[in-house]
Order: structure tokens, then C-alpha cells, then sequence
């Protein structure tokens, strides 16, 4: 079953009088549960692509269907609602509140976001921490964690809402190789326990083997659909 | 929205110093204004107090006319019996008021036989008058604090010119309203301290030796003081007693009295009055100062925050919600910067008091500040600066929960 389907998807951008064609009418389809990886140099417009299935940027032209809706033509709220209940998010730079423990990092989108009671909320964030390997360090703040540790707590923030969907952009560009690889395979490991579907996007050639479904991508065009051979998550 | 205000703290707590130093700010201009509002406050009420307890009362009563004129005290403009006895019977009716006294004014002639001056006074009901204006007695300097018939009591700097001391006898003599001149020989009961304001350098004479020395038939009554139970209350039994006597009318259809506060009656009320409209500009200044800190470090969050602002909006956090949480932010600087104010302001209180600082005004000497500041001045220099605060950070806020996420993200 697909969870995101896109077709003929198109955005471009106006930046004073050069106007940019981020992506140039790309179709393609993730199916639910894959883990999926869209890969290309800097500049090719994988993060854009990433941006429009994450509903926070709108298609200039082309359909998008993300979990059964029509987000080509959602308001500003409505995807702030959609990214809320469908969507987690991991960035390259983590985007961890410095201020906040890694335990209250994950809380973080169950009180801000989906307003969850407190006695379900902390069952939740522990149940995320243990399955990220940070039940030790939840009482740590940003700045008192390594790279990988960070990634790990900015995983298990983006899994505490139980979204259908996870967008990882560069989630391994500030890690070094055997980091990058934990993530990976720790991504996978909790694709394979909570069925969530993830996408990311990399230009590091040495983890794109860690995809299944591999889509490359140049000049904001589609080159090639590859099957990936990390199936398992080992 | 506990959990609003847990996250709001925490991010307050980023740069202790700067919140530490706007909170500063804060409880400095808080402990200014209340500063201000509890000396001046003070000094207000103490003046009120001393000029209408000591002489003019809270509300005065004369017939029509009759302060336009009161410089030449003319005794054709007094209330006769028959008006009185109207105003007495309203008095006794107007719930809030505690007791009023009836003066007869007259200027004289005080002699001590060797030399001769002018003098004003109130032929007075001690009783009465003790009641309506009761710091008059405690006045008296030297003698008994009373009035008895056959005495005055004369006014210190009078006193000291005719070199009069208690005891002596002294000759008043007054033209009455036929114009003949009568006098009469009266015994100094005491000397009174001055007290600010016109009417705190007069004399005061018995009732019944007033009218023996105006050769009055019947008694007639230039003034007539009220004091009211509830001073708080004083322009709600003004105006019912001014509604009251305005219904009373002469044969021409015009109003036989005239009602005044203390307001009207001193000039005490205008500098009274500056001292509210400096309360007002210092309060401006308290705002700008609030203003201007929870602006500035509000505007500087959230440019310090703004990748942070695009990955709350990224994950879903609705604008309303950002909102909320900035402006949240702003209100517990307001309310930290209000409490310790507060608190200081009553400690720094406590401490004028403690230092028993005098001050002078007019004649009056040696008036100890003693400085109140009462829990309804608090509470609104509190709500000013927690609605200021939250105002403040209100621009900041609408910025932040309008930031597009991509670009937000995006920002080094």
C-alpha cells in the first residue's frame, strides 16, 4: 500500500529576478512501512522533495497524496495539524531544545503538539527513550550528549507522536561513519518494531546501501529507481 | 498550560544574567513608582488629614454667596434660625455623617489693653467643633486643651506679636451687622498652633460669647462644618446632601445654600492634585521602562531561537501555540519583576518608617514621613507591569509563530 504518492511534482522558486527549478515534475510512489532514501549531491533538490512530502513547503504544480490526503492544497494550519498527526521530523543538525533534558525533548511534541495526559505521555516517552537506547541519559540536556546520542533523542522525538511517517534530512551528515551507521540501523530497528515508514535523504554514499528503496536524484529530476540491499536491520 | 510555563521558564533560565538584568530593571521602576506612590500617598493623606481635621472639616455649608465673600466675613450673609434648623434636620437624616458643627465668623478687634490688632474668629459649640474638626483641641500649645465660655483660644503668632500668654485678659471687639460696636472681655484659654491653610490662623470663641458680642437675638450661623464617618466615602454624602440643598429655595426660585468639600476650600486640594498627576507621569515612565526591557529581550529570544521556532513549527506546533508560549514568557518576567518589586517596595517601606525621616511644611514642623503603601497600589503598579510585559512581548510573539518553517530552519 502507498503512503505517498507523487506525480508530475513540480516547485520552483522565485529569488528576486532567477527563478530556480527546485524540482521538475517527479512522480513516484513509498510504499508504508519501506525505508526509503533519496539520494543526491547538494543542490539536487532532495531536500526540497523531503520539504513537500513533509507538508511544509506546497508544490508549484503536480498531485501529492501523503497518508490518502490531497496535501497539495492544505493551509498553513491545516498542515501544521497534518505534520502533527502524521509526521515525525529529524534533522541533520538534531534541533534539540538546548534547554530541555533529552527526556523532556521527546515529551516535548506530546505537550506542544498533540496535548497527551501526563500519566499516557511519560509511558510514552519511556517506552521511546528504552527503544532509542537513552533510558540512562534521559536526564542529560543537549549540550551533555555526543552527536550519535542527540540523533538518537531527535529520533525518538520524531517517533513519540506514533506518526505514520518519519522524514530524516541528512539525519547522518554531522556523524562520523560508524555513528552514521548506528543511526541507521537503530532507524530501521524501530521501523521494524513500531511499522513506521521512513524516508531520508543523503549524499554520503557509504549508508545509501542501508536503504531498500533507493531514489536518486539530479537536477530536480528522478534518475533512477534502485532497489537497496539492507533489508534487514541486522 | 503548567507545561506552557514549565518550557517558558526553562527558556527564560537560557541567559540567566540578561533575564537577571531585565528582572532589574523591572524591580527597579516598580520600586520607584511604589516608592513615589507611598511618600507622596503619605504626605497626601496626612495633609488632608491635618487641614480638615483641624479646622475646615470635610464638607462646609454656608448660605449662598457667602464664600465668594468669606474675606470679609460679612455676618448679613449668616443663616438664620429658621435655615439652620432646615440644614440641621437634612444632617441628622444624610446617613454618613459622623457630626457637624456650627460656626458663627466674625472679624474684630483684639486688644490686651496695651496694644490693638484684628483678629478672626469662630464662635464655636466646643463640643460640637471638638467632634467635626477633632485635632483643633490638640492644637492648644499651652493651656488647657478645651474651650470654656468666657475664654479664647488665640492664635500663636498672635499670641507672640501681643506678647499674650493663658491666663491673661484680653478685650475682643466686633461691629455687629446694625453697625454698632460692642466688646467683651475674655480670658486666653490657650494658644493655638497654625496650621496651614486659610481659616488655620483663627481665633475661637464660645458660641454664646459670639453672640453676646454681635449682640445677636437670635443665633446666627456663617458656617456650618460636617465631618463624614467614611472619608473614602466623602463625594457620595456630598452629593446627597448637595441634592438635598439645592432643592431649597428662596422666594426668587433661587438656591438658599451652598455645599463645598474640603477640595474647594483649600488650596491644599491643587497640590494634591499635582502630586496625582506626578503619580500618573511616573507610572508613563514605569511603562516605558518595562516596555522597552521585555521588548528588547524578547525581540533578542527570538532571533536567537529562530532555527528552534522552525522546528517546533516543522513538527507541528501550531502558531497559536508559539504564541502562546512566548507571550507566556514575557508575562512571568512582568510577574517575577512585579513580586520582588513588591515585596521590596514593602521592605523599603518598612524601612522609611524605621528611619523616622521629618520633613516641614508651612508653619507646621518636624511632620515624621510615615510612609503606607496599601495592597490596591500594589496590585495595580503589579497588573501595569505583567500587562505591559505581556504587551511588550506580543510583536516578538506574532513574529515568531508567523516564521515559515523552511526558512526558519534555514537560518544560520
Amino acid at each position: 500500500m502507498e503512503l505517498v504518492t507523487a506525480q508530475n511534482l513540480t516547485k520552483t522558486y522565485r529569488t528576486g529576478e532567477v527563478t530556480i527549478n527546485a524540482v521538475r515534475g517527479v512522480s513516484f510512489s513509498v510504499s508504508k512501512g519501506s525505508f526509503t532514501s533519496f539520494v543526491g549531491p547538494s543542490g539536487s533538490g532532495k531536500t526540497t522533495l523531503l520539504n513537500l512530502i513533509g507538508c511544509l513547503d506546497k508544490p508549484s504544480a503536480g498531485r501529492l497524496h501523503v497518508a490518502g490526503v490531497d496535501v497539495t492544497s492544505l493551509g498553513k494550519t491545516d498542515a501544521a495539524v497534518f505534520r502533527g498527526a502524521h509526521i515525525g521530523f529529524i534533522f541533520q543538525s538534531f534541533n534539540l531544545i538546548p534547554v530541555l533534558t533529552a527526556y523532556e525533548n521527546v515529551e516535548y511534541p506530546l505537550i506542544m503538539v498533540q496535548n497527551v495526559p501526563v500519566a499516557k505521555r511519560r509511558k510514552r516517552v519511556e517506552e521511546l527513550l528504552e527503544a532509542v537506547g537513552m533510558t540512562d541519559q534521559q536526564k542529560k540536556r543537549p549540550d551533555q550528549l555526543s552527536g550519535g546520542q542527540k540523533q538518537r533523542v531527535a529520533i525518538a522525538r520524531a517517533l513519540v507522536t506514533h506518526p505514520e511517517m518519519v522524514l530524516a534530512d541528512e539525519p547522518t551528515a554531522n556523524l562520523d561513519h560508524d555513528t552514521a551507521m548506528a543511526i541507521l540501523r537503530l532507524m530501521k530497528k524501530i521501523r521494524d518494531e513500531f511499522r513506521t515508514t521512513f524516508i531520508f535523504s543523503t549524499h554520503d554514499n557509504r549508508i545509501i546501501g542501508e536503504a531498500e528503496f533507493i531514489y536518486r536524484i539530479e537536477d530536480g529530476l528522478l534518475k533512477t529507481t534502485e532497489k537497496g540491499g539492507g533489508l534487514s536491520s541486522g | 498550560m503548567g507545561n506552557l510555563v514549565k518550557i517558558a521558564s526553562k527558556n527564560l533560565s537560557r541567559y540567566k544574567r540578561r533575564t537577571l538584568l531585565t528582572l532589574s530593571l523591572i524591580v527597579v521602576g516598580v520600586l520607584f513608582v511604589t516608592g513615589f506612590i507611598a511618600v507622596t500617598g503619605s504626605f497626601k493623606t496626612l495633609m488632608i488629614g491635618q487641614i480638615t481635621d483641624s479646622f475646615v472639616g470635610h464638607i462646609q455649608i454656608h448660605r449662598k454667596g457667602y464664600l465668594g465673600a468669606i474675606e470679609t466675613l460679612p455676618l448679613t450673609m449668616n443663616m438664620k434660625p429658621q435655615a439652620v434648623k432646615r440644614v440641621k434636620t437634612l444632617l441628622e437624616k444624610i446617613p454618613g455623617i459622623e457630626a457637624y458643627s456650627m460656626r458663627t465668623k466674625f472679624g474684630g478687634m483684639f486688644s490686651n489693653f496695651v496694644e490693638t490688632t484684628n483678629i478672626r474668629l469662630n464662635g464655636v459649640d466646643p463640643e460640637m467643633e471638638a467632634k467635626t474638626v477633632p485635632l483643633l483641641l490638640p492644637r492648644i500649645m499651652e493651656g488647657e486643651k478645651a474651650l470654656e465660655k468666657g475664654e479664647i483660644l488665640v492664635p500663636e503668632l498672635l499670641a507672640r506679636g501681643m506678647k499674650v500668654k493663658v491666663g491673661d485678659m484680653v478685650v475682643v471687639i466686633a461691629t455687629n451687622r446694625d453697625g454698632s460696636v460692642n466688646g467683651k472681655q475674655l480670658k486666653v484659654g490657650g494658644i493655638l498652633e497654625s496650621a496651614t491653610g486659610p481659616g488655620g490662623r483663627d481665633g475661637y470663641v464660645h458660641m454664646e460669647d459670639a453672640a453676646e458680642i454681635l449682640r445677636m437675638e437670635e443665633r446666627e450661623i456663617s458656617e456650618i462644618a460636617v465631618r463624614v464617618k467614611d472619608f473614602d466615602r466623602l463625594q457620595e454624602v456630598y452629593r446627597n446632601l448637595e441634592a438635598n440643598l439645592s432643592a431649597e429655595k428662596n422666594k426668587e426660585g433661587k438656591p438658599i445654600f451652598e455645599v463645598h468639600t474640603w477640595e474647594n476650600l483649600s488650596p491644599f486640594y491643587n497640590i494634591a492634585r499635582m502630586i496625582d498627576i506626578m503619580t500618573f507621569f511616573i507610572k508613563l515612565m514605569l511603562i516605558a521602562v518595562v516596555l522597552i526591557s521585555i521588548m528588547n529581550v524578547m525581540i533578542m529570544a527570538v532571533y536567537e531561537r529562530v532555527r528552534e521556532i522552525g522546528t517546533m513549527a516543522a513538527i507541528g506546533t501550531l502558531p497559536a501555540k508559539i504564541l502562546s508560549l512566548f507571550l507566556v514568557e514575557g508575562f512571568l518576567l512582568g510577574a517575577m519583576g512585579a513580586v520582588v518589586g513588591s515585596i521590596l517596595s514593602v521592605v523599603m517601606i518598612y524601612a522609611i518608617n524605621l528611619a523616622q525621616f521629618t520633613y516641614d511644611f508651612g508653619r507646621q514642623t518636624g511632620l515624621v514621613l510615615t510612609t503606607t503603601v496599601n495592597l490596591q497600589s500594589l496590585l495595580v503598579v503589579s497588573g501595569i507591569v505583567i500587562a505591559v510585559a505581556v504587551v511588550a512581548s506580543l510583536q516578538p510573539a506574532l513574529k515568531a509563530s508567523r516564521m515559515d518553517p523552511i526558512q526558519a530552519l534555514g537560518y544560520v
